[in-house]
C-alpha cells in the first residue's frame, strides 16, 4: 500500500507541477494513437460497411481475416514493421525506424482490423434494417456506406474507443519500431516499461495512473458527444 | 443539445491539436544520430548525463535505443544505428570482422558484482574468486537469475559457467529471465536469488529488497565499453559525420572527463583510462 500511496503523491506532483518531459511524453502518447486510431477509421470503417452491404467473391474470407487479425499479437507487428524500416529493409531510405511515424504505422496495422470487424457488425445490423429502402432509392454504394456510417455514429464511437483504447495501451509494438527513445519516442507505456525494469515501481505505478485517468477523460468527452448525438 | 455537442467536438479537436503540436517539438532537433547501447548504460543514467553535455557543445541530438549488447550488435548489423556503445569485446570484434562497423575505441569501464540474499544460502560472501563463488551456487543449488537475452551480462555470466566446465541451463535453480537487466532484477528480489549484475545498474536500482553484494573486485569481473561506428561504406544512410563526432567526443579528454563525473549517490559508476589504473570496486 505504501507504494500506491507514493504513486499517488508522484501521480499529483508530475501534474501539478507541469513536469517538461512528463507532458512531451503524455503528447506523444495521445498524438500517435490518436493519429493511428483516426487513419484506421477512414481505412477501416468504409471497408467495415462494404463487407456488409455488398455480395463478392472472397467476400466470407475476408470477414473471417479481419475477425482472426483481432488478435494480432503487437509485438509480432512490430518486428515486421522493424524490418520493412530497417535500413536493410525494403522502406530503408526514408528513415523511419526508430521514429514516431513508423509507432503510427505499426498501431494503424493493428487497429485496422478492429475498426474493419466492429463496424461489419454493426453494418450487417443496419443493413437489414435499412437496407431494402436505399436498393429502393438506388442509392450508390459509396452513398449507401456514407448513410449506414452517419446512421450508426453512435457505434461507431464506440468502435473509436475500443480502436483508441488499444492503441493508447499498447507497448510491444511501438517499443520495436520506436525505440523507446528519451525525448523522441518515449510514450507512457514505454516509460512505464523502463520504470519497472528500473525498479522504480512508485513511478512506474503513477505513470500508470495518470495512463488510466487520461483514458477516462477521453472516454468521457466521447460519452457526451454520444448523448448529444442521441437527442 | 446543441450546446453540449459544440463542447464535446471543441473537447475532441483541441485533445487532437495538443497532441499533434507535440509532434512538432519532439524532433524538433532536426541533427541527430542512432545511438544502440545497452539497458545498463540507459538504465545507470549515464546517458541522461552525457548527452546534454555533447548536445551543448555540438548542437547534434543523441537517440538512444537501450537493447542487450547482442541485440545492439544485430541493429548494428542491419544499419539501423549509427554508432554503438557495447560491452562485450567478443561480439564486437565480429561486428569488425563482418565488416559491419569500423574503428572501435575503448571508452570507459565499470565491474560486474555478484548480488544475492544477505542470508547467502550458497555461502558466497567475502569471495573474491567469482569462479569459485559460481560453482559454490552450483553446488548448492542455490536459485540463479540469469538474463538470458545475449546482453552484454549475459555473455559474462554464461563465460563463468563454462570456464567451471558447468551447463546450469535446464536446472530447477537455474531461471532464464529473457529480459532486461532492470527487469532481471526485479525478478531476483522476488525469487530471493543471486544474479550477476553491472555495478552501475545496481546502483541505481531502488527496488533491492533482501539482496545485497556479495562478490565484488575480481579481475575478470571488469567490464569494457566500446565505441564503434557503423560502417558507411556498407550502409550508405549512416549518418557517418555526425556519428564520428559523438565518437571522437566520447574518447576525447572532454567526454571522458564527463563520463568520470558522472556519481550516483555520490559514487562513481564509469572509470576510463586502461581498466586496473584505479580498481571500480574501491
Amino acid at each position: 500500500m505504501h507504494e500506491v500511496s507514493r504513486a499517488l503523491a508522484l501521480a499529483l506532483g508530475l501534474i501539478g507541477r507541469g513536469d517538461q518531459e512528463f507532458l512531451s511524453i503524455v503528447r506523444l502518447s495521445l498524438g500517435v494513437s490518436l493519429t493511428a486510431t483516426l487513419a484506421a477509421l477512414v481505412i477501416g470503417a468504409p471497408l467495415g460497411v462494404a463487407l456488409a452491404i455488398s455480395r463478392f467473391r472472397g467476400r466470407a474470407g475476408l470477414i473471417l481475416t479481419s475477425n482472426a487479425l483481432l488478435g494480432l499479437p503487437p509485438v509480432v507487428v512490430g518486428l515486421c514493421v522493424y524490418l520493412a524500416l530497417s535500413r536493410s529493409g525494403p522502406l530503408g531510405k526514408f528513415g523511419l525506424l526508430f521514429t514516431p511515424a513508423a509507432m503510427v504505422v505499426a498501431q494503424l496495422i493493428l487497429l485496422t482490423p478492429i475498426v474493419i470487424a466492429l463496424t461489419h457488425r454493426m453494418a450487417a445490423g443496419l443493413w437489414g434494417e435499412y437496407g431494402g429502402a436505399l436498393m429502393v432509392d438506388g442509392a450508390s454504394g459509396p452513398r449507401s456506406i456514407a448513410i449506414i456510417l452517419a446512421i450508426g455514429r453512435a457505434t461507431m464511437l464506440t468502435v473509436f474507443l475500443a480502436a483508441f483504447g488499444r492503441a493508447i495501451s499498447e507497448v510491444g509494438a511501438i517499443i520495436v519500431v520506436g525505440g523507446n527513445i528519451r525525448g523522441y519516442t518515449r510514450t507512457m507505456t514505454t516509460a512505464i516499461a523502463l520504470e519497472t525494469s528500473k525498479g522504480e515501481l512508485a513511478l512506474a505505478l503513477a505513470l500508470g495512473m495518470v495512463l488510466i485517468a487520461l483514458s477516462f477523460a477521453v472516454n468521457a468527452v466521447a460519452f457526451l458527444l454520444a448523448r448529444a448525438w442521441r437527442k | 443539445m446543441s450546446a453540449m455537442r459544440y463542447v464535446a467536438t471543441l473537447a475532441l479537436a483541441l485533445a487532437c491539436a495538443i497532441s499533434w503540436s507535440g509532434f512538432g517539438s519532439a524532433s524538433a532537433q532536426e541533427r541527430f544520430i542512432t545511438l544502440a547501447s545497452t539497458t545498463s548504460t540507459e538504465e545507470s543514467g549515464l546517458f541522461g548525463h552525457l548527452i546534454p553535455i555533447f548536445r551543448a557543445g555540438t548542437g547534434i541530438d543523441v537517440h538512444v535505443v537501450a537493447v542487450g549488447t547482442g541485440q545492439a550488435l544485430a541493429i548494428g548489423a542491419r544499419g539501423d544505428a549509427d554508432a554503438l556503445l557495447v560491452h562485450d569485446r567478443k561480439g564486437e570484434d565480429k561486428f569488425i570482422a563482418d565488416r559491419n562497423g569500423i574503428d572501435r575505441r575503448d571508452v570507459m569501464y565499470n565491474d560486474f558484482v555478484l548480488v544475492g540474499p544477505k542470508s547467502d544460502p550458497a555461502s558466497v560472501k567475502g569471495l573474491r574468486d567469482v569462479q569459485e563463488a559460481f560453482a559454490r551456487i552450483a553446488h548448492a543449488s542455490a536459485s540463479f537469475a540469469s538474463r538470458g537475452d545475449d546482453s552484454g551480462t549475459n555473455r559474462m555470466e554464461l563465460r563463468i559457467w563454462s570456464l567451471l566446465d558447468l551447463e546450469p541451463r535446464g536446472a530447477s535453480w537455474y531461471r532464464e529471465l529473457g529480459s532486461g537487466m532492470g527487469a532481471t532484477l526485479n525478478t531476483a528480489v522476488e525469487m530471493n536469488a543471486y544474479v550477476l549484475t553491472d555495478r552501475a545498474s545496481w546502483a541505481h536500482f531502488q527496488n533491492r529488497g533482501d539482496l545485497a553484494i556479495l562478490v565484488e573486485g575480481d579481475k575478470r569481473l571488469l567490464n569494457p565499453y566500446g565505441s564503434i561506428l557503423v560502417n558507411p561504406a556498407k550502409w550508405p544512410n549512416v549518418k557517418a559525420e555526425p556519428a564520428r563526432i559523438w565518437h571522437e567526443w566520447l574518447t576525447s579528454a572532454d567526454g571522458q572527463a564527463a563520463i568520470t563525473s558522472y556519481r550516483v549517490n555520490g559514487e562513481q559508476l564509469f572509470f576510463v583510462g586502461k581498466p586496473g589504473d584505479s580498481t571500480p570496486s574501491q
